[in-house]
């Protein structure tokens, strides 16, 4: 598979600026910031320590002698070159942010500070259990919460992200199997829209992958699942709502034929916030699903991390889930640490500790803000909103799937833009202009040129409108008008990047001028 | 509902436009059997304060490391964090940007990882780092993985001397894998007793320096032993602080480093998020795991930063992608990556010594106790002590004199048998008087 067919830019023809250009490479107050190794700070330092009493001699020749290469920085230049940087960023602070399957909605500051109490924060994973009960017991509430939303009986808090979460869940799988002497199933199944975490995570484990086709409508071809469905299979793994922002309205019946074979339903719980409070996946016939918390619980994307992807399991499965786990009596909470201590059929450990316990408290925070009437409106108004925008936009571009709601996500295809001479890159880098985030591109790999657009519950309708007024423009302006789209962007802090080059040569780390 | 922007106004006006009579109608592909009517059997919403009031008092229930004395290391470390740095990380563009696709409005983000990437390479001594990864425990896992693509082996050798975690969830990965891991028994100072177990089917040995009972090792002559094996040496460290004094993996021959970077930035958290630090030797960037930022130019020829080599990766390449890895711990890296510019070569240099003097001191002081014995040869700043009895019982004991006296061994390792064994540590943030608190506190409860 070429690059192109997933959006990314090769490489971009050369523009020539006709835009008025500075003395200096600043753009007004957007500076043009140096890496912090060409700041000269070879012996700078932006800390006070306590000088040390002893020295290393009794170390010999164990301690390092050459020097390590590490600039330092004064505080006020520390200060300015993050924040000079940070301007550099998008952010959901800023504006709508689309990105389709990755739910960027609102962070709420109230999570940022209660995770910032010394009772969580400088909390050491090992103190003695005694000493961190309170901790116990949010990682007990949490888990109860997620159960209760998911009806689902077991959850494993350790995954540290929805991919890790989807090995947690494989691995739960596996030793299901082993267990009942079905070591010989080799295959999983996925269908051809799913994330690339799915067919990842199953080859990672050890698993041969095999596709499902998909119908006209966007769902997965029962008729090919029932095909492929035979003893030899281990797992489906199904994204619901799927990829395409679509509730397979066959669900039931794909977790009835995946349980008659003996094979079991993992679901992608990455769309759960589409219909949090008003399905339980429970209920559907699911075993294994992971819950991004940085998606459905709003813990920040931090620029690409941390996450955390606790996995809910069935009765079939929750006997093998991983250690640790919480546990309670009469003498308080504790950790079950290793499963061999409790007789149990657990699969080992995902991490070191517990987990993401940060991320444990900001989703918490979130879930007893909402509580379970405000997650049941969450989903309605991330539904809501994607349908609005769906509605707003389907007159001047083409929906992938036009009949029938979608759910939290207004998935269209590049049909409308055929013959424009634009690309569905082009049309999401001129958006850039227009002061927003492009929305996911050229995924799902099913929808030919697919632009995935998640708005999220925590948009308001004047936002909305103005998204869609400036894509209706975008789309207005695409006849005669087209190197608005194949120069763009033009206004952001760096024009279309040489992909091909960096790859081509390889450069990941500053080095001095030889 | 404060979160939620939507008036009833605007939800009814809406459902016009997109001509349904209710929301209902939008659900509508759920099965019936599956429509919950109303809300599942939780609490309603909660104002600020009264949230609030419930985590707190959660908060109020756990006894923070900076509460008094406090000796437990680990694989998790209490080092001082400079204010600027959560400063910065709760700017809106760090904090709430996604991963950096569009380069043309994330180069923040990206020039910050390629900033990262340069000083992770230049502490472990190694060519390339990667762009993180969720912990070092992880890491260690993926680097036995990577160290079985490039070889196409199927042994690894651990040392007794990795974390016990580390081990863990490497087995875990491995047995999945099929992978066979060879687990060395637990030692204080073994790590060169993998030398033993290399033979022409090993794909990698790992060892830990500092290891987990602080024993620092010159793993010089095992990566020699590893390469004429034919087989790759992979060096775990739980402290990077440790970095700053001893020599680095890099100039030991190690082929892969793996580390816990939570000392320099990140906090304790209790276990996490954590940021796993991932560097290689040049010649093995395209089996790595993980984000890879690399510098290029934009179509003005002005440099700038892109997520690259992502044919690795598995939003291309799916089932054949080096590893399932999406999410990474890109917060923490910003965080571990301000303080190190803080710090700076002076600073981390002097944080080191700083570390490893309180821990000397620390040492003097529990040497003295009747009945305890150090079992660490050499150490940067934690180190293992037999007790005459079950490390348990003092840790608890001396929670009554308002003292974290570290972590019993057997807590990492039930089955190791090391029951007497008690693992302590000293940082920047122990004073003199925590240390003579400490000693004095044994003395009363130990028996000899």
């Amino acid at each position: 598979m070429s690059l192109n067919n997933v959006g990314r830019p090769t490489r971009p023809t050369p523009a020539a600026s006709t835009a008025h250009t500075s003395l200096t490479g600043a753009r007004g107050l957007l500076q043009d910031e140096a890496l912090i190794f060409e700041m000269g700070g070879w012996d700078k330092t932006g800390v006070d320590l306590a000088p040390a009493d002893l020295d290393a001699s009794d170390l010999g020749d164990l301690v390092r002698t050459a020097p390590i290469g590490l600039p330092g920085l004064s505080e006020p230049e520390t200060v300015r070159h993050y924040v000079r940087l940070s301007q550099k960023n998008h952010a959901i602070d800023l504006a709508l942010y689309p990105l389709g399957s990755c739910t960027m909605k609102h962070n709420p500051r109230l999570n940022e500070k209660l995770a910032r109490l010394p009772g969580f924060a400088d909390l050491h994973p090992m103190s003695p259990v005694s000493t961190v009960q309170g901790a116990l017991a949010l990682m007990d509430r949490l888990a109860h919460w997620l159960k209760t939303m998911t009806a689902m009986p077991a959850v494993a808090l350790s995954p540290k992200a929805g991919a890790h979460g989807e090995l947690c869940g494989l691995l739960t799988i596996k030793a299901a199997h082993e267990a009942k002497g079905q070591s010989h199933r080799r295959i999983v199944l996925v269908p051809t829209s799913a994330h690339g975490t799915n067919p990842a995570t199953a080859a990672f484990v050890g698993y041969d992958v095999a596709e499902i086709a998909q119908t006209e409508d966007g769902r997965v071809d029962l008729a090919d699942l029932e095909a492929k469905l035979s003893t030899d299979v281990a797992a489906i793994m199904v994204t619901n709502p799927n990829t395409c922002g679509l509730f397979e309205r066959d669900i039931i019946e794909i977790a009835r034929l995946t349980h008659a074979v003996g094979a079991y339903f993992y679901c992608d719980g990455a769309n759960f916030n589409a219909i949090v409070g008003r399905v339980r996946p429970g209920d559907l016939g699911v075993d294994a699903m992971h819950i991004n918390l940085h998606k459905t619980f709003s813990t920040p994307h931090g620029g690409g991390g941390p996450g955390a992807g606790p996995v809910v399991l069935s009765e079939a499965l929750a006997p093998f889930a991983p250690a640790p786990w919480v546990v309670s009596d009469s003498k308080g909470f504790r950790l079950v640490e290793d499963t061999v201590d409790e007789a149990s059929a657990g699969f080992g450990r995902m991490v070191a500790f517990h987990g993401q316990m940060g991320m444990f408290v900001r989703a918490y925070a979130y879930m007893l803000s909402h509580g379970a009437d405000g997650l049941r409106q969450v989903a309605e108004d991330a539904v809501l909103n994607a349908n609005y925008v769906k509605a707003r936009l389907s007159g001047a571009m083409s929906a992938a799937f036009p009949d029938g709601p979608c759910m939290h996500e207004a998935l269209f295809d590049d049909h409308w833009l055929e013959g424009s001479g634009i690309t569905t890159l082009d049309f999401a880098k001129a958006m850039i202009d227009e002061g927003f985030h492009p929305m996911t591109m050229y995924f799902p790999l099913v929808v030919h040129g697919a632009m995935l657009i998640e708005p999220t519950e925590t948009e308001s309708l004047q936002e909305l409108d103005r998204f869609c007024d400036a894509l209706l423009a975008l789309a207005a302006a695409r006849a005669g008008d087209v190197e608005r789209f194949t120069g763009a962007p033009y206004l952001a802090p760096l024009k279309r990047l040489d992909e091909t080059l960096a790859a081509r040569k390889p450069k990941l780390r500053w080095l001095a001028e030889a | 509902m404060r979160y939620l922007p939507l008036t009833p106004a605007d939800r009814t006006r809406m459902l016009g436009v997109i001509g349904v009579d209710s929301i209902d109608d939008l659900f509508a592909d759920v099965p019936a059997a599956a429509r919950l009517s109303g809300p599942v059997d939780l609490p309603y919403h909660a104002g600020e304060l009264e949230v609030e009031r419930e985590l707190a008092g959660l908060a109020a229930l756990n006894r923070p490391a900076g509460a008094g004395p406090f000796f437990c290391g680990a694989g998790a470390y209490k080092h001082h964090v400079p204010a600027t740095v959560d400063h910065i990380i709760q700017r809106s563009e760090f904090l709430t940007s996604y991963t950096p696709y569009q380069p043309e409005i994330a180069q923040g983000t990206l020039q910050v990882l390629f900033e990262f990437q340069t000083q992770v390479a230049a502490l472990t001594g190694m060519d390339v780092a990667n762009a993180s990864m969720y912990d070092g425990s992880t890491a260690c896992a993926e680097a036995v993985m990577m160290a079985q693509r490039v070889t196409r082996r199927n042994k690894s050798v651990l040392s007794g001397g990795v974390h016990p975690h580390y081990a863990a969830v490497t087995q875990t990965i491995a047995h999945a894998e099929g992978m066979d891991i060879v687990r060395l028994p637990v030692a204080v100072d073994a790590e060169a007793d993998v030398l033993a177990a290399i033979d022409a089917d090993t794909a990698c040995v790992v060892v830990q320096t500092p290891n987990v009972f602080g024993t620092v090792t010159d793993v010089t002559k095992i990566a020699e032993a590893a390469h004429a094996a034919g087989a790759l040496l992979i060096v775990v460290t739980t402290e990077v602080v440790s970095l700053g004094l001893l020599k680095s993996p890099g100039e030991m021959g190690a082929d892969i480093t793996v580390a816990e970077g939570q000392s320099i930035g990140v906090g304790l958290n209790f276990g996490g998020p954590y940021v796993g630090l991932f560097a290689v030797r040049e010649k093995f960037v395209r089996q790595m795991p993980g984000r890879l930022c690399g510098e290029t130019l934009d179509a003005e020829g002005r440099r700038g930063f892109v997520l690259t080599l992502s044919t690795r990766e598995q939003h291309i390449r799916r089932e054949k992608a080096t590893s399932n890895i999406c999410t990474n711990s890109g917060l923490c890296a910003l965080a571990f990556s301000i303080h190190m510019s803080l710090l700076g070569e002076r600073g981390l240099r002097d944080l080191a010594l700083l570390n490893h003097s309180r821990a000397r001191q620390l040492r003097a002081a529990l040497a003295d106790v009747p009945g305890f014995e150090i079992l660490t040869p050499r150490f940067f700043n934690e180190f293992a002590i037999r007790l005459p009895q079950d490390a348990g019982a003092p840790v608890e004991a001396l929670l009554a004199d308002g003292i974290v006296a570290g972590v019993p061994f057997a807590r990492l390792d039930p089955g190791a048998g090391l029951e007497n064994v008690l693992l302590v540590t000293a940082t920047e943030t122990t004073s003199e008087a925590d240390i003579a608190a400490f000693a004095e506190a044994l003395k009363g409860r130990v028996s000899a």
